[in-house]
């Protein structure tokens, strides 16, 4: 089956527009253009609404109503004079299963939950209420896991994505939450709302800007800058954006439209439409890890197990046969590199010119790769560090070089080749320009399709003795 | 405003001021009647403490036991529960596994409403809440519980201004002093006998995963090493009655513990105690899902000047 997003919504987390529209200009303005996406969404042919909520924050991974009717009446922590939420929604329990199976199969850390009174958060009910009355259209709601860092809200959404293009759903992404989200801390009367600063504003405006123009993954990675300038520093942080860029395949086309920008109690509240239509404007600039599986630490209750990644992890547990380097006239061989693929020396020497085999991050001996391989046993793309395959590769050089009487300083040229020019030329040419770099030989930088192990980056040098 | 009149009535105090931490592990492992999952135990060495800190308030008589919940959690302003009764249904938003829990509990709104006035009078932001509709929080519920199971007697609950969050932990501990000598002169005031309860653990940063048995203690430590000197220095200031030093401290152990002292609840009750020379009683200490808990007691009732 074909699922899609057939679109996004930015909406904001406070009560106001629901309880009482009627008591600010802005507040109705929001109001109504929550009618507006509403009204569209419906147009849209959606039959699944997901929403991504601030205001339910969790600890034990993200966590995925699953209840299929929750039924409550909330009233507000902070805002509780302005009236009660009566609620019940229509929830595809059988989606929200499958997203956390799918999670799972990624490695993240999740569970549903399922409980009668279960306390559906401010943000949610806001969005559910406003944008889905009649619960014509069933959703899923999922809460932000205070840790979550970039890697982990981007799987998150690969692992709803999975699920949406499985069961063939037209899918409406929904993040609940606010832009600046500083508050005036003591009470106001509605009619002298408005946004806390003008520094907030102006950063508001500028990042309603990007959205306009459909640029969602430039603000999903401006989103830690965002978040210095704008947020309540302790406050969940600016990361619904990484969510929701993921969705949307990391994508800087789609076609915005800002449907309301208003105060609501000093925080900048907006109603965002995002079409996934192309633009044809701005593709993507992509300088952050795409990354598919997660592999970051959640497994802290063992004692004995430390935070960081174990040897064993790193050892590749497939890949070619390790070979004895074969002697042979000029041949040069380290029992300090680690051991080829095939039959071949680790450099021959003709005249005062020293060639070595290509050369890659492994460890002699234990074969493992400093910063992970790209790839796990089962063929599956992992993470990996390639500052540490770049520096382990020229630490296996200096080795090579130093069997064979040379030294780096006698480098004359240098071809490297790269598996992922794309992710990972910046991260190579740092740790170049700290080793390498400093001796000044030629450079030649590929990119190639795969090398033999689960490995990055491989160079390939020419020396004098 | 409140209808007491000081001069005609005994001067009320403070019998004993506690940390009273919240985990709702706490009450999942007590398998009382009003919570719904059921449980083999576990967290002993502080639902031990929690029955120590029980015995010792039993023989002290009081009328009202104050809280502060760093999970009613307001960005505008200090609320206070503003209506006598409260009954409904509290779910852990976390741990809805382990906490689903029918309260009943009732409120000193006049007391409550005493010490809104003094806070207000005094420049801070503070709002009553009386909107009937609204569930009480499960930090109250499980500090209301694991002190006075049978909830007969009434509470005064204030919420948790995030000023920390907002400003800084120095602007914090500014609020809550002034909360914390309100709140002490207005149970003077009212007459009333009085236990303080800051509802909070101490270092706080959590596991993120959980055991498929939640009470399996073997699997139960501090978060890290930092956590436990962090713990370890805050209570030995409580034992050796240091209670200004927590407070000199309080920004370097509120970043550094991510202690839910951020909530302000502690040094809100430092200040009713009016910061207590006096060792306090550690009842006990223990993890809970890697976070530091310690149930404290100042027993202020025995200490002349203590709160006075």
């Amino acid at each position: 089956m074909n699922g899609s997003i057939v679109g996004s919504y930015v909406v904001p987390v406070h009560p106001h527009p629901l309880l009482v529209p009627e008591k600010n200009e802005g507040w109705g303005r929001i109001r109504a253009a929550f009618d507006e996406a509403r009204n569209a969404i419906k147009e849209s042919g959606a039959d699944l609404l997901i929403i991504y909520s601030t205001t339910w924050p969790s600890i034990i991974g993200h966590q995925i109503q699953a209840d299929p009717n929750p039924q409550w009446t909330l009233v507000d922590h902070d805002f509780h004079d302005l009236g009660s939420m009566d609620y019940s929604f229509n929830i595809d329990a059988e989606f929200a299963e499958a997203w956390n199976e799918a999670n799972h199969n990624r490695g993240l850390q999740s569970r549903t939950v399922a409980y009668h009174g279960f306390p559906i958060d401010v943000g949610s009910v806001v969005a559910l209420k406003l944008l889905n009355p009649d619960n014509a259209i069933p959703a899923v709601i999922v809460s932000s896991n205070v840790y979550a860092n970039r890697s982990e809200t981007t799987v998150l959404a690969k692992a709803c994505l999975d699920v949406i293009q499985k069961t063939g759903r037209k899918a409406v992404a929904v993040t609940a939450m606010s832009m600046s989200n500083r508050m005036f801390t003591e009470f106001i009367e509605p009619s002298e709302d408005r946004i806390h600063s003008l520094k907030d504003d102006e950063w508001n405006r500028k990042v309603l800007e990007f959205l306009e123009e459909g640029r969602l993954e430039d603000v999903a990675q401006l989103s830690r800058t965002i978040h210095q300038q704008i947020r309540v520093q302790k406050v969940v942080t600016f990361k619904p954006m990484w969510w929701l860029s993921a969705m949307n395949g990391n994508r800087n086309n789609l076609t915005g439209r800002i449907l309301a920008y208003e105060a609501l109690h000093g925080a900048g509240g907006a109603v965002v439409q995002l079409d996934p239509t192309s633009t044809g404007m701005g593709d993507k600039e992509y300088d952050e890890d795409d990354v598919e599986y997660y592999k970051g630490e959640r497994n802290v209750l063992s004692a004995d197990e430390d935070a960081t990644v174990s040897e064993e992890s790193i050892t590749p547990s497939t890949g070619p046969a390790l070979w004895e380097p074969p002697e042979g006239k000029g041949a040069v061989n380290s029992k300090a590199a680690p051991k080829p693929v095939g039959m071949y020396p680790h450099a021959r020497q003709v005249g005062d010119l020293l060639y070595l085999s290509g050369v890659g991050p492994r460890q002699p001996g234990t074969n493992t790769i400093p910063g992970g391989p790209i790839r796990d046993g089962e063929g599956n793309p992992v993470e990996y560090d390639i500052k540490a395959q770049t520096r382990a590769v020229v630490e296996n050089i200096a080795r090579i070089l130093e069997e064979a009487g040379s030294s780096m300083d006698k480098i004359v040229d240098v071809t490297s080749f790269l598996v992922d020019m794309d992710r990972d030329f910046a991260g190579y040419n740092e740790v170049w320009a700290e080793t390498l770099g400093h001796y000044g030989p030629t450079r030649t930088t590929l990119a190639i399709r795969a090398l033999p192990t689960p490995i990055a980056v491989e160079m390939k040098v020419i020396a004098k003795i | 405003m409140t209808e007491l009149v000081p001069s005609l009535m005994a001067k009320g105090s403070i019998v004993a001021g506690c940390i009273a931490p919240h985990p709702p592990h706490l009450v999942y492992a007590e398998n009382p009647p009003q919570n719904e999952p059921t449980s083999e135990g576990g967290w002993e060495q502080l639902r031990w403490g929690y029955e120590r800190l029980r015995e010792s308030l039993s023989k002290v008589d009081h009328d009202v036991l104050v809280l502060l919940s760093p999970h009613w959690q307001t960005y505008v302003g200090t609320h206070f529960l503003g209506l006598s009764h409260f009954e409904g249904l509290s779910v852990d938003p976390v741990f809805p596994n382990l906490f689903r829990y029918e309260y009943n509990l009732n409120i000193d709104v006049e007391l409550s409403q005493a010490i809104h006035d003094k806070a207000s009078n005094s420049g801070l932001a503070v709002k009553m809440m009386k909107n009937p509709d609204f569930r009480v929080d499960y930090g109250t519920i499980t500090t209301g519980h694991m002190v006075n199971p049978a909830f007969d007697k009434p509470l005064v609950v204030i919420s948790s201004n995030r000023s920390t969050d907002y400003y800084s932990v120095e602007v914090m501990q500014e609020m809550m002093m002034e909360l914390g000598r309100v709140t002490r002169e207005a149970i003077e005031e009212s007459g009333k006998k009085a236990v303080i309860l800051a509802s909070n653990s101490l270092s706080h940063r959590h596991f993120t995963t959980e055991t498929d048995v939640p009470e399996d203690m073997s699997k139960e430590h501090i978060a890290s090493h930092a956590m436990h000197l962090w713990d370890m220095r805050i209570i030995d200031y409580i034992r050796t009655g240091q209670a200004q030093r927590i407070l000199d401290e309080m920004p370097e152990f509120t970043e550094q513990a991510i202690a839910e002292s951020d909530g302000g609840g502690l040094t809100w009750l430092l200040s009713t105690l009016s910061v207590p020379d006096y060792p306090g009683i550690l009842h006990g200490y223990g993890t809970i899902i890697g976070t530091g808990n310690a149930v404290v007691e100042w027993p202020c009732h025995s200490h002349e000047g203590g709160s006075q």
